[in-house]
């Protein structure tokens, strides 16, 4: 469950608000001859990163507004919320050792967690 | 082979239970195979099993980072149905429904697959109209499919309310009578230790963590348990889809987003069915066991935490009193979360992409369990002749430029 601080109306609970996928996804200038894959790429591909995400938010509960979030998905750990226009902020995040690695905390899956040097067994 | 049998369990039973050999091999990578799957899932394990025994694939590996069938596979909540729109869709999941229905003969391992029936709810004219035109569709695909008025769901399922004065009335529903659940850990078992017999080997705890090429073709794989040359390399992972497909450069249209699911103190038996509901947004089964195995729709953020949030179970017990309220004096005795990889149009990506020799078999969004042995074969057939089957082939990448999509929300919503 997420504490998210929006940027308009302070800490609020996860429930309040809505997703909004990926941010930064600009929508191409429309031209004569833009290909089909193009337009797939603007539609429909995305980069789900396991590690730092930009993504949008939308407070559905309260102010109504979109604004930006940086987090986690390794960890859902909350990075930096920004605004909407705003460049992202540069952030540091715990993230796997390997690429589909669990972190070293937040994961459920101890199972399959990849111990990082210094951390105990 | 050490198949099971009945004289074999009385004489280990009689010798003190010490004969019995592990299903199989624990194999080290060898320095090269012809193909090596990625993930020891069902579905990766499906591939493995079906390259091996119909298209005479025998090295092999499976690879996979915890322990086979620990992740969705072991995560999902076994649900068996084909009850899909299209044709595509109705064509892949009836087969794997075909397939699942010998599945414990031909692995000589008990899947304990149990044809109890899916019941899906209509709570409004307008979802009865939707899923009546979907039971017609079934129909056309020579899926199992029929009507049921309130009444009918009482009979073919008792413990359900359809008081008139509900918030949410159940005025009928649609019946899948060879629908049903299955053992998720035998399914995985029995594959493994059949693929095994023939040759593959299956490695667990072992991340990939690179994929090498060169000119535009796959020459070989980097894992924790270091370098393996291979021609060709299947990425049969859920969850971790994007993650794989990102150490080629391969973009794909898949979000992964936690998924839940939770089960009830045991009880005697009170299910006799499945039961889903699109619009109260719940389904509930009863295992073997006497657990209610009780899952509803994904998180709505992306993530790879195997968590989720409370307030997604929160809404979805508050569905399930609703519909049942002899659960509300129940205890919830385990919950989880598994990754589950979606794509836009709610239906699954088997294809081969600009990378020579790296295959995708992913996508299968809240609803891949019961598609396990559909997904191998096919998936395995693309492995081995490099081009999609007839199964296979509305399910590939370039859908998502040509427009061709097999929209699936209505089947496949909250459904699994």
């Amino acid at each position: 469950m997420f504490v998210i601080t929006c940027p308009y109306c302070g800490e609020r609970d996860l429930s309040e608000f809505a997703y909004g996928g990926e941010a930064h996804i600009a929508r191409p200038e429309w031209r004569e001859d833009m290909s089909d894959a193009e337009w797939a790429e603007f539609l429909f591909m995305r980069t789900n990163p396991k590690g730092i995400l930009a993504e949008r938010w939308m407070h559905a509960a309260g102010c109504r507004r979109f604004f930006n979030m940086l987090r986690n998905t390794a960890t859902d750990d909350i990075l930096a919320v920004y605004r909407i226009g705003e460049t992202p902020p540069k952030v540091e995040a715990r993230l796997p050792a390997t690429p589909s690695g669990e972190a070293p905390i937040g994961s459920g899956n101890d199972a399959v967690k990849i111990i990082q040097p210094g951390e105990g067994a | 082979m050490h198949g099971y049998n009945v004289l074999r369990l009385v004489r280990e039973g009689l010798t003190g239970h010490k004969g019995w050999q592990p299903a199989w091999r624990k194999a080290e990578p060898k320095s090269s195979y012809d193909a090596v799957i990625i993930g020891g899932g069902g579905h990766g394990m499906a591939t493995a099993y079906y390259l091996a025994k119909i298209h005479g694939m025998t090295n092999i590996a499976v690879i996979e980072k915890g322990w086979i069938g620990g992740g969705n596979a072991g995560r999902n909540t076994t649900i068996i149905r084909s009850n899909y729109l299209y044709d595509a869709s109705a064509a892949i999941y009836n087969h794997a429904l075909t397939l699942w229905k010998g599945l414990s003969r031909e692995l000589n391992y008990n899947i304990m697959m149990s044809h109890r029936g899916v019941l899906n709810l209509a709570h409004d004219e307008g979802e009865a109209r939707q899923l009546k035109r979907r039971v017609e569709a079934n129909r056309l695909n020579g899926v199992e499919a029929e009507w049921l008025e309130a009444k009918e769901v009482k009979a073919f399922c008792p413990p359900i309310s359809v008081a008139a004065d509900a918030r949410y009335p159940v005025i009928g529903a649609t019946l899948q009578r060879d629908g049903g659940t299955n053992r998720h850990d035998a399914v995985v078992w029995g594959y493994a230790r059949a693929a095994s017999e023939m040759g593959v080997d299956i490695i667990e705890q072992c991340e990939v963590t690179g994929i090498a090429t060169e000119k535009g073709a796959v020459t070989g794989i980097e894992t924790t348990k270091g370098h393996i040359a291979t021609p060709k390399i299947a990425s049969v992972t859920a969850g971790h889809t994007s993650v794989i497909a990102n150490m080629v450069g391969v973009r794909l249209p898949i979000e992964s987003h936690p998924l839940q699911a939770l089960v009830s103190e045991p009880l005697k038996p009170v299910m006799p069915c499945v039961v889903m509901s699109n619009a109260v947004h719940v389904y509930m089964s009863q295992s073997s066991k006497g657990e209610l195995v009780i899952g509803a729709g994904i998180d709505p953020y992306l993530s790879y935490t195997q968590r989720g949030s409370l307030d997604i179970i929160e809404h979805q017990m508050a569905a399930l009193i609703e519909l049942f309220p002899f659960v509300s004096r129940l205890r919830m005795m385990r919950q989880w979360g598994g990754i589950v990889d979606v794509c836009p149009d709610a239906s699954p990506i088997i294809s081969a992409t600009e990378v020579k020799g790296f295959y995708v078999n992913g996508g299968w969004g809240t609803g891949g369990w019961k598609a396990t042995p559909g997904s191998g074969h096919a998936m395995a057939d693309l492995l081995a002749n490099d081009r999609p089957n007839a199964i296979a082939a509305p399910f590939t990448l370039e859908r998502f430029v040509t427009g061709d999509l097999v929209a699936e929300h209505g089947a496949a919503a909250v459904a699994h």
